[in-house]
Parts: C-alpha cells; structure tokens; sequence
C-alpha cells in the first residue's frame, strides 16, 4: 500500500484519508506546494479565511458543531503566530483540531530566514501535542498520529510544522492503519469500584445533582443519549456548565439551567446545598466554584473525567472516576438497574420541593418597556422565532454569551458553538463560519456584542465570498459590557476605556462588504426584523441596538460561594469586597 | 499510601482511584519519567513546570535505551501531597511520556549524585583536604601544586556535607550531576 510521492501530496492524502472534507486556511511561501497540491483536487474545499485567527476559530466551529476534528492551513511565522490565539481556545476547551503550518526549509532553520518562527516552540504549551517533521519519510506517519491524538482522550489541537523542503521531496506515503498503532491510548473504561460505591452513594442520596459539562458533548451523541436516560430513571435534577449545554434538554423537566458566575439561582444553589454531587465531563472552573473553601460544603463529590490530571486539581473529591464519559455512564446504569434502580424517594420529593421554591424567584425575569430593546428581550424573541429552526448558535464572548445562555435553550449537542475557558473575543463570528460549512442547509447564528464582533470583522469576506449565509445577531450597547459591569461593581463606576465612540455604521459596513445589514432599535419592530434576517438568503448583519447600561445577573461576586448570589441591580451595592476585588 | 505508579493505556485499578489524605506539609519526591527520546521532550517536561508553577530542586536526563528511543529523566521536587498528584498527573498528560514512577513512595530507592569539587590550597589546609577525602571515599581526578579536584559520589546530602567542610579548606568551584535514582529490589 505504500507508495512515492511528495511531502506536499501526502498531506493532501492523509486528510482525505483522515475523512477531512473541508480545510480553513490562508497561503504564503511556505506551504505553496501545498496549496499546488489542493489547487489540482476536487475533493477537499479550501476555506480562503481573511486571518489565520479565523481559521483555526472555523475549525473550532467545525469540530463543536460536527464532533469530527477541524482543520487549518496556514503559513509559516506571522501565520502561525496568528494562530495561537485559536490554538490556546481549542486547548482550554478541548477541541479537537489539526493545525497544520509551514516552516523555512530545513537547512534555513535557526538562520533568522524570512517568516521563520519557533513555531513548535512558541506553540508547544498551547497545543496537547506538536510535530516538527524533518523528514518526507515520517510525515505520513505524523499527520495520521496527529488526528489521532486531537481525538483520542481528551481532544485537544495539535499543530505539524512542515518545512517547505520537506513538502518538495519525494517519501513513501502508508495510508492510516486499520487499528491504530499508536502508543497513546487513554484509559476509557472507569474502575468499577469507584461505580459500584457511586451507585450505592446514588441510592440513599437525599440532595443528589448532577453537574455535567463540555465533556458529556465531546464523547460523544451516546453520552448524551447515557446521560438522559440516567436524569430521566432517578429523577436527579441536573445543571450544566456553558460547555456542556445541550447535552440534557433545556426543555426537560428535571433542568435547572446552567449554573457558575450568571448560573441560574436554583442551579446554583442546588449546587450549594446537595449531598451528592456528581461531576460528568467538567472540571470544577474557578468561574463554576466560586470560594473554593465554601464550595457545596456538605456534599459527597464523585467526579467522572478522562484526564487524570483534572482530578484533586481544584476540588478534592471523594470518588474519582477516570474514564470516557460514555463509557463510565454505561457502566453506571448497568450498575444501577442490576441493583434494583434504587433511589431516596423520600429525599428526593423534599429535595424538589426545595428546588421548587427556588425557582420561583425566577432569576432571569426582566421588564421589556419603554422604546429601548433590553438585551434579554432581544435573546427571548430571537430564541421563540427560530427555537423551530435546524439551528446553530455561536457567540462572542461578554454579557451578551451569558445573556445568550440563559435565554436560548438548547436539545441537542453540538449546537452550541462558544469560547468557554479562554473567554476569545472574536471566537463567534469565524466560529460560526465554519459551522455554516459543515451544516450548509442549517440556521447558523452568532450572537455578538459589537466589540467582540469587531475583533474578526474581516471574516465577512469569507461569508461572502463562500456564500455562507451566517447571521451575526450583533447586541449592540456601545460599550464593552462586561467589562463596564465590573467597573460599576467594582471600581467605583469609573468606566475607563470601556466603550468606543467610534463604532462603524454596520448596515454599511455590510453592504461594503457585499452582505446585507438590518438596523433595529425599536421593541416593536424587533420580531419584523428577526424574521426579515431568517429568510435572507446570505449573510447578514444584523446591529441590534439595545439598553446600553444593563447588567447581567445572577451573578456571584469575585470570591463569593454559590449562595451569595446578586440578583438585581438593587443588592449590588458594596457587594464585592477587596478580596473579591483582585480576582477576575 | 501504597505503590503509585502512572502507566498509561491501563484499564483497571488506575493509581488514581488512590484517595490519599492531602496535607498541607510539603514534601520532597524524587520522580523518574520515561519518555520517548525525540526533540523538545525536556522542554515539555521542564515547561510544564514553569507554566503550572511546580519546583524543580535538580533535573538529570540522559538517553537509556538507544534502540528504543527512550530517556530516563530524574526530577527532584518539592510540594504538598496535592501538588505532588498533580505533578505526577500532569507529567502523565505529555504525549511522549510513557511511565511516571514515584520513587519516594514506591518503596526504598537508591539515590546518587555525582559532584567534581576544586579547592585550593597550600601546607596544612591541602593536607586535611585529602584527609577528608579520604573519608568521605572522594577520588582525586586533577591535581596541581595549588589545588586539587575531587570526584565525589553519594546522596546530595552526603556531597552537601563534603561541600561544607572544604568550603574552609579553599573551595572554588562546584559541578553537580543532579541525582540519578533506582528504586531498590525487582
């Protein structure tokens, strides 16, 4: 099966032997022949992106929205480079990506040569794994250990640096072994101890919740099917991180909303109160924990991950289970039923009970009046005009993703596309590029605050050009909204820097760009308008002005614990002291 | 705290199902990680400890098995038990790590570093240099009218004790190895 051929051709063989239909990249001198080589083939699309940012952030989308790895092309110094910000995303939230970068000819490295950077240096604590391949022969080998290990355990992006000689020279090209040989094989399969004494922690559990998070999506549509059957035969309520929404129904009636820093209140406080906690795929974020030392301070805490080193890292726990989500969750329900599907009946009615009176605080009420569009009303009306769609949600990142959050429910995994543990302004928009491609026919929406938009503006060139028809829903306050709140909150409302008084006109904007714009400040014509941005057939910008001034809450302060929630505008005062002050 | 040792691809009983009881003392841990001999593999190891803030006290690595491509790198840190399972777990994630040994908890282990120690001096002071040397069983491997130098071999404690006593005698300079270790027993 092996056979000659160039470095250059090999890449473009091993992706289309890795399954690989789209690439998001941008070209330069050091992967010309790569790029000859995808200009002579018709079976993988090149996605011409406008920064190399865009195209690992495309192929973040990609991956999220698919669960296959994204890929991205991109050249060698300032390309890869521009890369790292997308590399850094991927790695905190466990994407799975290749990124695949030009480098100088072998024998011109360390000469300071024209685009020459470090790139496995100055990527190797961004990426889980990175190659500098030196020579033709090992590289087919290298791009298929490379898709291997972005996927296996916990996925993550990996990046092969590919000298320009080395794509010019002739090696022998294996194609991808049938089982795969590579010496990385995470532990899949959980101890079944450790099940067996969480099962039995299970059945006399009076306050049992489950907490699950971006690891339920990434092992995949089983976990998520595991999972629902495991909230819906205990009647165990259920919160989510921001990583793992979708993964249980926002519609399911055991869902108590996501929970951390702008978690719902009952979520949190659930959090706050149980007896058993069980952690599926998350990994305890300081933006989940709050106060460390008055975390969920009287429960059993069972924690389910595959990377070893999540467990005890931030939270000590009682039963640790390393493994795939999957898997583990299998396990458990095999467990369970085999020992009589036993739960505290009793407990739990008063632990809903409990539940119950919470939720009727109903944390996420606003008051739409007024001429002015209130945030959340935007999101409330965007959520019930497309909640029927085939639809895709991407975001920025700031008030707006945690607005977004809160008010749009998702069913189903992989639907919701947003920059989790690094926090990226500029993630959405090229996120939601590459959603669009590999889901051409569905509703594709990035929702925006004006700032974080800006930040990969230029990927409208992209949208157009590949005729994707994204709808970037842009919540525009003229201010950087998060960063403003915590001004108000915490330094004194002295609001430095945080706005710009020089935003663009974004109905031009989209017309420069050959797309359409929709301008909307009125409450009443809101719905029209909406609706106006569903049915335009290509790309569209939609600059939503709203409340400039809105806080988004429930919030726990810096240095708070989950039950010392801020609820409206009314508690905020003196709320965060100076502990909570040097915190992010 | 029973025998802890990291291997990957095992399915059952992994170390980490351990519960130890964290304190808050810390602790010195000698650890050797087996990793495949290929570029930037130390720079992984000794980046993971920079980025996450761990200690390092002293590094040795050095190729062990040509045929196979792998490396033994010896790593003596400092930290409570938590860090410590973190150290061990992280070291664990790096691709080209094949196994984590712990040896201060995996049962006896021998440790020895080697050290070449100058000192200089004349009359009374060079004479009890070589007496000491002679107990503390160092070697002379260089020797001038005005100076010697020693080879020392032992635990660092034993080469900080050496160190010491010939720091009055005319010590000038110090080369260490950092510790190499072998858990004691098949």
């Amino acid at each position: 099966m092996t056979r000659q051929m160039t470095g250059a051709k090999m890449v473009v063989q091993a992706l289309k032997d890795q399954g690989v239909d789209v690439v998001f990249g941008y070209p330069g001198g050091a992967v010309l022949p790569i790029y000859d080589e995808i200009f002579q083939q018709n079976d993988i699309r090149h996605i011409l992106v406008r920064h190399e940012q865009g195209a690992v952030h495309a192929a973040e989308g990609y991956a999220r929205s698919t669960g296959k790895p994204g890929v991205a092309l991109v050249t060698s110094g300032p390309g890869a480079t521009n890369a790292v910000t997308g590399l850094t995303d991927a790695l905190l939230d466990s994407i799975p990506i290749v990124v695949l970068t030009g480098q100088v000819p072998t024998f011109m490295i360390g000469s300071d040569a024209f685009q020459e950077a470090d790139t496995v240096g100055i990527t190797r604590s961004c990426t889980k794994h990175n190659w500098l391949v030196k020579e033709t022969d090992a590289l087919a080998a290298t791009l298929h250990e490379a898709f291997h290990v972005a996927t296996a355990g916990r996925p993550g992006p990996v990046l092969i640096d590919i000298p320009k000689d080395v794509q010019f020279a002739t090696g022998a090209y294996t194609p991808p072994q049938k089982v795969s040989t590579s010496r990385y094989k995470p532990q899949l399969k959980g101890d079944m101890d450790a099940i067996n004494e969480l099962v039995a922690a299970m059945e006399t559990a009076k306050k049992p919740i489950f907490y699950t998070g971006g690891g339920v999506i990434n092992s995949g549509p089983a976990a998520s099917q595991l999972l629902r059957e495991l909230v819906e035969q205990t009647g165990f309520p259920i919160t989510s991180t921001l990583m793992g929404l979708g993964a249980y129904p926002a519609s399911g009636d055991k869902w108590l909303g996501m929970l951390g820093m702008h978690g719902l209140y009952e979520a949190n406080m659930a959090m706050h109160d149980c007896d058993l906690m069980i952690n599926i795929g998350a990994r305890f974020d300081d933006r989940i924990t709050g106060r460390i030392d008055a975390f969920s301070p009287n429960s059993k805490k069972v924690h389910i991950d595959i990377d070893p080193s999540s467990i005890n890292k931030v939270i000590r726990v009682d039963i640790p289970i390393v493994g795939d989500v999957a898997h583990v969750l299998e396990d458990i329900l095999k467990v369970w039923k085999a020992r009589g599907r036993k739960t505290n009946k009793e407990g739990l009615a008063k632990w809903w009970g409990k539940i119950n009176e919470w939720q009727k605080v109903d944390c996420l009420k606003f008051t739409q009046s007024g001429k002015t569009i209130k945030p959340q009303y935007a999101l409330q009306r965007l959520e019930a005009l497309t909640k029927s769609h085939d639809r895709y949600i991407c975001t920025e990142v700031g008030q707006h993703q945690m607005w977004a959050a809160q008010y749009l429910g998702f069913d189903d995994p992989n639907r919701w596309m947003t920059s989790g543990g690094l926090g990226t302004m500029g993630y959405g928009f090229p996120s939601s590029i590459g959603v669009q491609m590999a889901h051409p026919e569905s509703l594709v929406i990035n929702v925006a605050g004006e700032a974080s938009w800006l930040m990969n503006m230029q990927e409208m060139g992209t949208a157009v050009q590949f005729r994707l028809p994204v709808k970037q829903f842009i919540l525009n306050n003229e201010r950087l909204g998060m960063v403003r709140q915590w001004q108000e909150l915490l330094h004194g409302e002295r609001y430095s820097h945080s706005w710009s008084e020089a935003l663009p006109d974004f109905v031009k904007l989209a017309e420069a760009f050959g797309a359409k714009g929709i301008y909307c400040d009125n409450p009443d014509d809101l719905d029209d308008a909406i609706m106006e941005m569903i049915n335009y057939d290509g790309p569209v910008i939609f600059d939503c002005l709203v409340e400039k001034h809105e806080n988004c809450f429930p919030m726990i302060p810096s240095g708070e614990p989950h039950n010392k929630m801020l609820l409206g505008d009314a508690s905020t005062k003196d709320a965060i002291g100076n502990t909570g002050a040097v915190l992010v | 705290m029973s025998a802890l040792q990291i291997k990957k691809g095992s399915s059952k009983h992994s170390a980490y199902n351990l519960r130890p009881n964290f304190s808050d003392v810390s602790e010195k841990h000698t650890l050797a990680v087996i990793v495949d001999n290929e570029a930037g593999v130390l720079a992984r190891v000794i980046g993971l400890f920079g980025a996450r803030g761990y200690n390092i006290d002293s590094l040795t690595v050095a190729e062990i098995d040509h045929a196979g491509h792998r490396s033994r790198i010896t790593i003596c840190t400092t930290g409570t038990p938590q860090v410590i399972e973190q150290i061990k777990a992280q070291l664990g994630r790096i691709v080209p790590v094949h196994e984590v040994h712990d040896l201060t908890v995996e049962g006896a282990a021998v440790e020895r570093e080697l050290a070449l120690i100058k000192v200089q001096g004349d009359g009374e002071k060079r004479v009890e240099a070589l007496r000491l040397a002679d107990i503390f069983r160092a070697n002379v491997v260089d020797s001038t009218l005005e100076s010697f130098v020693f080879e020392i071999t032992g635990t660092p404690e034993k080469i900080d004790a050496f160190a010491d006593l010939m720091r009055p005698l005319g010590l000038v300079e110090v080369a260490r190895t950092g510790v190499a270790a072998l858990s004691r027993g098949l």
